[in-house]
């Protein structure tokens, strides 16, 4: 019988491209798993009677049940067993924060190293992509209409639930490309666009139709989407993508831009392949990035790897309370990325014609901690500095996008901006118009990719339900 | 894909297009723009429409070259197809009857002031148009200003039509003469600043229409980013019209140079191309 002291405590190492090279290229950092090791890190799976994992993954994918069967080389079955919780194990397998979930729970990992449960996801998913195992399901018609808005991760996710109920499903999306976020503003050597391209095409599979180019509020309104176009049901998806801006002398100076800017150049435009491709990025050789979270570290590698000599990051805490995962942080610092913690940006300095020649930081201290337990931090008088940059970065968070709140009459907002909705069926205040993803978020829950498909998901079988008692 | 389905060039760094877009034609309203990506590679570029017909299906932008994009563009003929246009973007023009209006169009700006003199004439407003060109050779849409206006002036830079010399001479002087309620002002920066300098001592709102650089064109990137006021503005989803007293131009000019260095790489690599 396995137990925890019969398996190979060494956790087996995903493939990587080595720091000194990966810096220099935008080809996936992480390479995954080959069938051998797979097996292998299959193997340190204990298959517990009460698989703590399950419950740490926000949409309870069966990961006991996904591993055995990869252990049992049924790597299609293994596919399926994912994707009745989750669509995209691709994207999951290489985005979601494991080591704050699923393997945070991991048995195995009270003595070892949990075991990979995410790398083993994208194993899996990534079968599926290279040997077309698309869904099978038969799809019976009911007859009803969903409109999605926002193809972003809880935009496809919910798209996808609706069509295997039948609903005639159409995607309405601002941009010229699908995929919200995961086009761009994860980058491709987290997440290669081919990949997202790959799943987004296995929707079209299912009959869902995409409409790029289209703005909802403006295009078409909310209203007209239920009474001129008769769609049953509306999602929203519209995320959170309004950046927030330090909120200090010279932010407009020129070389001073948002994250969401600066990796939309890079990573939706090919801003890296300029002239060939248009759109030109506009960094200079110096770089801080204000800020700690994912978005920030996204920022920072990029940058790194756009022919830059220094990219610091600037945070105003520690790498303790960094919001950023732990690998991000860890892949940053091997190719370079410099920290500089506990500083604030106090000013950003610029020339008289208008462009940044530096920024102005001050050294903070810890002191005890608040009401949410983070510790406090204050300025130490007399520790000013200028950082030598030439460019400035800000990843200080997003807030909900305005344009549907602005044009839908009726639709409750809070006073951030973000839609309230029902916590079982995500419906907003409009009956037959939901919410999901970063745009219907608390202040309180999370906003990473498989918490949006978890909303996605929940919203889609609240809408099931809602056209069933209407008719 | 949309199509062209008609292009008329007014001089050789000017053109129209009129794009087959349904959707946008029917839901455009004056004061709105959109965000063109002829190609795959091309950028985002964002234009006031110039004019929408929700009958034939169309909007209409006038194009002034400025770099590698706009003069990529200007390659598109009439039957051509064009990657995405996505829109209408930004905020309507407040429209109502307030008396009288008068509207300052400078070069390409005369296009995109067409839509609200229209929409303010239709409202019952007395319209009085300044429409300013370099020369002669490109003045357009004459017929159209004078069908909507009750009074119609003409400047060119060199005299070659109308009154020689700015648009803002014939607006200092019809404001001091008469009763203006508002003015709509849009072309080029130091027009629009101009404009808000000659109307600021008499007190007369004037709005401008903000075209700065931008990516996604829905609030999310930030690039077009303004000072108004106390404020800041997205140019995006707070305007494209702003009050023209408070808007901090200086500001906006030093950031439409941010990308000046790109620009003309890209220039260059696509001239020795052709």
């Amino acid at each position: 019988m396995k137990n925890i002291n019969t398996i190979n405590p060494e956790r087996s190492p995903a493939g990587h491209q080595e720091p000194a090279i990966r810096r220099k290229n935008f080809l996936e950092v992480v390479t995954g798993y080959t069938d051998d090791v797979a097996l292998t890190e299959a193997d340190r799976c204990l298959q517990c009677k009460k698989p703590a994992c399950i419950t740490g993954c926000p949409v309870n994918i069966n990961i006991k049940g996904f591993i055995h069967e990869i252990t049992n080389q049924r790597y299609e079955n293994a596919y399926r067993i994912v994707t009745e919780a989750n669509l995209f194990p691709s994207i999951c397998g290489r985005v979601c924060p494991q080591e704050k979930q699923c393997e945070s729970k991991c048995v195995v990992g009270k003595k070892y190293a949990p075991v990979a449960i995410g790398t083993l996801e994208r194993f899996v998913g990534d079968l599926a992509q290279k040997n077309n195992w698309t869904d099978k399901s038969e799809i019976k018609r009911n007859g009803k209409r969903a409109a999605i808005i926002g193809s972003g991760p809880s935009g496809l996710a919910c798209a996808s639930d609706l069509a295997k109920a039948g609903f005639e499903v159409v995607i309405f999306e601002a941009l010229h490309l699908p995929g919200g976020v995961l086009m761009y503003g994860i980058p491709e050597f987290r997440l290669p666009k081919g990949i997202v391209s790959r799943e987004i095409e296995n929707l079209k599979n299912l009959g869902i139709k995409i409409e790029t180019n289209k703005i909802i509020g403006k295009t078409h309104t909310i209203e007209d989407l239920m009474h001129k176009h008769g769609f049953d049901a509306v999602f929203i998806g519209t995320g959170a993508g309004y950046p927030q801006s330090p909120g200090i002398k010279g932010e407009f100076l020129n070389g001073v831009m948002s994250a969401n800017e600066f990796l939309t150049r890079v990573n939706l435009m090919h801003g890296y392949d300029f002239p060939t491709h248009a759109t030109p990025v506009g960094i200079g050789h110096d770089i801080a990035v204000i800020g700690c979270g994912n978005t920030a570290m996204d920022a920072a590698r990029v940058a790194l790897r756009l022919n830059t000599k220094n990219v610091y990051i600037v945070y105003r805490r520690t790498v303790n309370e960094s919001p950023a995962r732990k690998e991000e942080i860890k892949h940053a610092m091997e190719e370079g990325v410099q920290f500089i913690w506990l500083t604030a940006p106090v000013e950003i300095l610029g020339t008289t014609d208008g462009w940044i020649k530096g920024m102005r930081c001050i050294k903070l201290q810890q002191g005890e901690p608040d009401s949410k337990g983070r510790l406090t931090v204050s300025p130490i008088l007399g520790t000013e500095f200028t950082l030598d940059v030439d460019t400035v970065i800000y990843a200080l968070g997003t807030m909900a996008n305005p344009i549907i709140g602005k044009t839908t009459a009726h639709l409750k907002l809070d006073k951030n901006g973000y839609i309230p909705v029902d916590d079982e069926t995500q419906m907003t205040s409009i009956p037959g118009v939901f919410a999901g993803g970063d745009i219907s978020k608390s202040s309180w829950t999370f906003t990473t990719v498989i918490h949006a498909m978890g909303k996605g998901r929940r919203a889609a079988k609240g809408m099931i339900d809602f056209v069933s008692h209407k008719s | 894909m949309f199509k062209i389905i008609r292009k008329e060039i007014f001089s050789p760094v000017t053109y129209m297009w009129e794009i087959e877009v349904p959707d946008i034609a029917s839901s455009s309203k004056p004061g709105q723009f959109v965000i063109v990506h002829h190609n795959e590679k091309s950028e985002r570029v964002p234009l006031t429409i110039a004019d929408f017909d929700a009958e034939r299906g169309t909007i209409t932008l006038v194009i002034q070259v400025v770099g590698k994009t706009s003069k990529e563009m200007m390659s598109y003929e009439a039957g051509d197809s064009i990657l995405d246009v996505a829109g209408p973007l930004g905020e309507a023009s407040h429209i109502d009857k307030i008396g009288t209006v008068l509207f300052v169009g400078g070069g390409l700006g005369v296009a995109p002031i067409y839509p609200q003199l229209r929409a303010f004439k239709e409202k019952g407003n007395h319209t009085i148009s300044i429409v300013g060109f370099r020369s002669k050779e490109i003045v357009f849409w004459e017929e159209r200003f004078r069908y909507f206006s009750d009074e119609l002036i003409i400047t060119t830079d060199d005299g070659s039509y109308g009154e020689k010399g700015l648009v803002t001479e014939p607006l200092k002087r019809l404001i001091s003469h008469g009763v203006v309620n508002l003015v709509v002002a849009i072309g080029p920066l130091v027009m629009m600043r101009a404009c808000a300098e000659v109307t600021r001592p008499f007190g007369i709102k004037t709005i401008v229409s903000l075209n700065p650089i931008m990516v996604d064109g829905t609030g999310m990137c930030g690039s077009c980013r303004v000072s108004v006021g106390n404020e800041v503005k997205f140019a995006c989803i707070d305007g494209p019209d702003m009050d023209g007293h408070i808007v901090n131009f200086d500001e906006l000019l030093v950031r439409q140079k941010r990308f000046d260095k790109y620009e003309k790489i890209a220039l260059k690599r696509f001239e020795s191309s052709q």
